[in-house]
């Protein structure tokens, strides 16, 4: 098994009620992995992370896709998309 | 090799100094382009009084200096700066600048583009704005991304 950091951002971090997390995944799981774990929980999990809703994912402070591997004692980001400048 | 300089930080800038220490000792820029965001007090017809933005540190200055080189690798630029403000922040204060400086004006202009379309969409900054009362995300604009891909190849996905 890996340990895994995760983060909240922005809206995200509002509606989860949560800055940051640690889990701990199966070696191999990749980024959609990890989701499909987040969305099982159901509630705001779900309804952010499991629909039409979009999101962004970071690992170790990459822009990552679904089937990016999740490196053990990786940080991985959950946010919105971005809206600065 | 471009020189680059990258901030992100509450504390205000000065464009004066900035472009001084761009240019400072050298004399190979020949054009120098400069874009200032700053914030607004009308935002989708909701009276904007403090505009909160939030980021995520260490991703934040690596997204900013990688899209710095991405923009020094594809124009001829001698320097580039992006200064990014967090916080709280009120109308008319600044947010970002973006300093592009080459031998001729045609890829300072694109470059500074270039670097704020990225900026928009690959930056992990959030606005949070407030009337006073009640507070929102600023959801992202669809228009921002549509800015972006306009410098992606034709054949890109």
């Amino acid at each position: 098994m890996n340990t895994v950091q995760l983060l909240y951002f922005a809206r995200l971090r509002d509606v989860f009620g949560l800055h940051s997390e640690t889990l701990t995944l199966p070696e191999g799981s990749a980024v959609a992995d990890l989701i499909a774990r987040l969305v099982a929980r159901g509630g705001a999990f779900a309804d952010e992370l499991g629909g039409a809703r979009v999101f962004r994912v970071a690992v170790n402070q990459e822009m990552a896709r679904p089937d990016d591997p999740i490196p053990a004692g990786a940080e991985v980001a959950i946010f919105p998309p971005v809206t600065g400048g | 090799m471009a020189r680059i300089t990258i901030r992100v930080g509450p504390d205000d800038f000065d464009l004066g100094r900035e472009y001084a220490a761009l240019v400072a000792d050298e004399a190979d820029s020949g054009a120098v382009v400069a874009f200032v965001g700053r914030v607004r007090d009308l935002n989708l017809a909701q009276h904007v009084a403090v505009l909160e933005l939030e980021h995520y540190p260490g991703m934040t200055e690596k997204a900013l200096a990688r899209i710095a080189a991405d923009a020094a690798a594809r124009w001829p630029l001698t320097a580039v700066t992006v200064v990014h403000r967090v916080g709280p922040l009120h109308p008319a204060e600044q947010i970002v600048l973006v300093l592009t400086a080459s031998a001729h004006r045609h890829a300072a202009y694109d470059a500074n583009a270039f670097i704020m379309d990225y900026l928009k969409t690959e930056a992990p900054f959030w606005k949070r704005e407030s009337d006073g009362n009640t507070a929102r995300w600023v959801d992202a604009r669809d228009s921002d991304a549509e800015a972006m891909q306009r410098w992606l190849p034709d054949d890109a996905p």
